[in-house]
């Protein structure tokens, strides 16, 4: 914990500097990732960072030493040349995309893993870190490779602001892109030279083996949460710049770890976090209203039942106990009870000595679930021809779903019938 | 029953389509009306969508070209405006209707311009002409079939073309959708835009259209609809693909063949 404050302080400038600039590497990765998310081409990003080791180690080979700019130039072009191998060989050849991308994947990367062996082993005093670009390690950023990096990572949120028009268009459709004139072609250029320079900006950080996962991860996690896409690269860029701050803070608190995990947990965490508890998309927020429409349906067929045997017994205010509805209905009965206990809450029910009845709105709500329930009926055998005697299991379900403004509808469309096909009334109070 | 016209709204001049080599479109020839609603009507796979591609440019040629108002398609981009079938784009895309309709102005403000107060209220006056105004702020994933098709109408209205190509706006939508597509389409005829549509039914063909196109990989006939939709033509369109064709067009592909000799 003191540790964290000593962090949070940024007492030393060096720590100031990986923060500042682990958190513009992430967010900015994740900004150009959206929409390498959007264009469904997270596969290919993957692909893009592993191809970009051996550029650093031919950069490194040519340089002799860590030379930042070196370094990054020999990322880019291999960067590069592996998306020009992947089109060329999902377009010319009978090989499909999916697995152009394996084999361009792990060809460029056992080609960097033969170089920097290659390195490991030759004797050069200045090679030490090298490995680092595999996992990452923020920490080792020196100022002047934070000077190089940050300046992409710059330009490239730069770019997006520029071009966020022109690429929402090539990433919702393209062909409609080509027909009003624009520049698809030199569009998907940039877009695809600022992912390289974000996978290259990124390296260092988070390393070639998990960068896919600061792209992607980031825009997908925030898809979960807004259907607005300049919210969603906002809130994209906010994951992607947490997960940063969090991977500057593991490489300075324990420095024999490597950043990249690190960074990757922070943001899946953060993904799992929206994909179960996203207001409407989350699957806990699905869950619990699928649960709330089950008590729905519940409460309004015990409704439903109270009023037919109201009906039978031509006594709609008539104490029922719990054993002379469960007669009626096979109810479990625990649900049952726990539906008598909201419908008395909501103000449907009253209940004495453990026997229940209506109140009036309860009578009145009943009445017009049985109503819906035998409209339908005689909607059905009017207006599809299906038999009397077919139509119950489908009132079943629909009644529960039909809105008032549908009622008035189906009230007009069938003028107002007294008696269902099974000759019950039709309660219209 | 080709019929050619004086000043075609377009002309496409012995054009041939091919799809890993193998031709999908032979020698298409033919020229369309200005003003008219055209329908191009074959059975499926008879390349309707590949010619309305091709003559949008957005697959290459294998021989023979296309002009529009007599001009190449590059130059009169601004009066061209192409509506793919709705099943080409995700609609799950984090978009709302009034984004999507906004896209129609793209080439008007070209590069690196945020659409302006004028944009948007051009493209609110689309989206009433396809009665759509009430959903503007909806996100495109909520919306019917039918109302996908009426905001991708809406996007191209807002382009303010003089030509209009439409692939199967009428597939997979409302009776009441297609009764307003239909109505828009003859408003727009009225004040002298010519629309070409891509149909699959013959019964609605008759009452729709003006011009009718009958294709099956190749022109079969294209002239106005009292001439062409005739039982004739209809069988020559929907009896089969010609056996001999197909199979030349196999051999094709399956050999490297490579066409004439260069000249």
């Amino acid at each position: 914990m003191e540790q964290f404050w000593e962090f949070l302080s940024f007492s030393e400038p060096n720590i100031r500097y990986v923060t500042f600039g682990s958190i513009l590497l992430c967010g900015s990765a994740a900004v150009v990732g959206s929409f390498i998310f959007l264009k469904k081409k997270a596969l290919v990003g993957d692909a893009v960072a592993h191809a970009v080791l051996p550029g650093v180690c031919l950069g490194f080979l040519l340089a002799g030493n860590k030379n930042p700019v070196l370094l990054v130039t020999g990322a880019f072009v291999t960067g590069w040349l592996s998306l020009v191998a992947i089109d060329y060989i999902s377009a010319k050849s009978k090989i499909k995309e999916d697995t152009a991308i394996g084999l361009i994947l792990s060809v460029f990367f056992g080609i960097g893993i033969l170089l920097l062996t290659y390195i490991q082993h030759s004797g050069n005093a200045a090679q030490s870190g090298l490995d680092h670009f595999l996992f990452g390690k923020a920490a080792a950023m020196v100022s002047s490779d934070l000077n190089v990096f940050s300046g992409i990572a710059f330009m490239l949120i730069i770019a997006v602001v520029l071009f966020f028009k022109e690429f929402t268009l090539i990433s919702f459709d393209i062909d409609f892109a080509k027909t009003i004139g624009f520049p698809v072609r030199r569009l998907e250029l940039v877009l695809t030279t600022l992912t390289v320079l974000a996978i290259v900006a990124g390296i260092q950080a988070i390393g070639v083996v998990l960068m896919a996962a600061i792209l992607i991860t980031p825009a997908a996690a925030a898809r979960f949460w807004t259907d607005n896409l300049k919210k969603m690269v906002f809130l994209s860029a906010a994951f992607g710049g947490v997960s940063g701050f969090a991977g500057a803070f593991i490489s300075y608190a324990a420095p024999a770890m490597p950043t990249g995990p690190w960074i990757v947990m922070v943001i899946s965490v953060i993904a799992l976090f929206s994909f179960f508890f996203a207001p409407q998309k989350g699957i806990v927020m699905k869950l619990i209203s699928r649960k709330k429409m089950e008590n729905q349906i519940r409460e309004e067929n015990i409704l439903k039942l109270l009023f037919q045997l109201g009906q039978k017994d031509g006594n709609y205010f008539q104490q029922r106990s719990v054993n002379e509805i469960l007669a009626k209905r096979p109810f479990k009965p625990k649900q049952l009870i726990s539906g008598l206990a909201r419908l008395k809450k909501q103000g449907f029910l009253e209940n004495g000595d453990g026997r229940w009845k209506f109140t009036r709105a309860g009578q009145k709500k009943g009445a017009r679930m049985v109503k819906l329930h035998r409209l339908w009926e005689v909607y059905l055998t009017r207006y599809l021809r299906i038999a009397s005697d077919h139509v119950h299991e489908d009132a079943e379900t629909i009644e529960h779903i039909i809105t008032p403004d549908l009622e008035a509808k189906l009230e007009k469309l069938l003028e107002y019938p007294v008696k269902d096909p099974h000759q019950s009334d039709i309660p219209y109070l | 029953m080709i019929q050619q016209v004086e000043d075609p709204a377009v002309e496409v001049h012995d054009l041939t389509v091919t799809y890993h080599k193998k031709p999908v479109l032979w020698d298409i020839d033919l020229t369309l009306p200005k003003g008219a609603i055209i329908g191009i009507i074959g059975p499926n796979g008879a390349g309707k969508s590949t010619l309305i591609k091709a003559i949008m440019n957005l697959i290459p040629h294998g021989s023979g070209y296309v002009r529009i108002f007599n001009r190449d398609i590059d130059e009169v981009r601004d009066k061209v405006s192409y509506v793919p079938q709705k099943e080409s784009v995700d609609w799950d895309f984090p978009a709302s209707v009034m984004d999507v309709v906004l896209m129609g102005r793209y080439a008007r403000l070209g590069l690196f311009k945020r659409p302006r107060k004028a944009d948007k209220e051009v493209a609110l006056d689309c989206l009433k002409k396809v009665g759509m105004d009430a959903y503007k702020s909806r996100q495109i994933a909520q919306l019917s079939g039918g109302q996908q098709q009426r905001v991708f109408l809406a996007r191209a209205l807002a382009q303010e073309a003089d030509i209009y190509f439409m692939d199967e706006p009428f597939a997979g939508v409302d009776a009441a959708t297609e009764t307003a597509i239909i109505e828009l389409l003859r408003e727009m005829s009225e004040k002298g835009k010519t629309v070409v549509v891509i149909h699959h039914d013959i019964q609605s063909a008759m009452e729709y259209f003006n011009w009718i196109v009958l294709l099956n990989m190749r022109l079969v006939a294209s002239g106005p609809t009292a001439q062409t939709l005739i039982p004739s033509l209809l069988e020559e369109t929907y009896g089969g693909k010609l056996t001999l064709l197909a199979e030349v067009g196999n051999l094709m592909q399956k050999t490297e063949f490579t066409g004439r000799d260069k000249r």
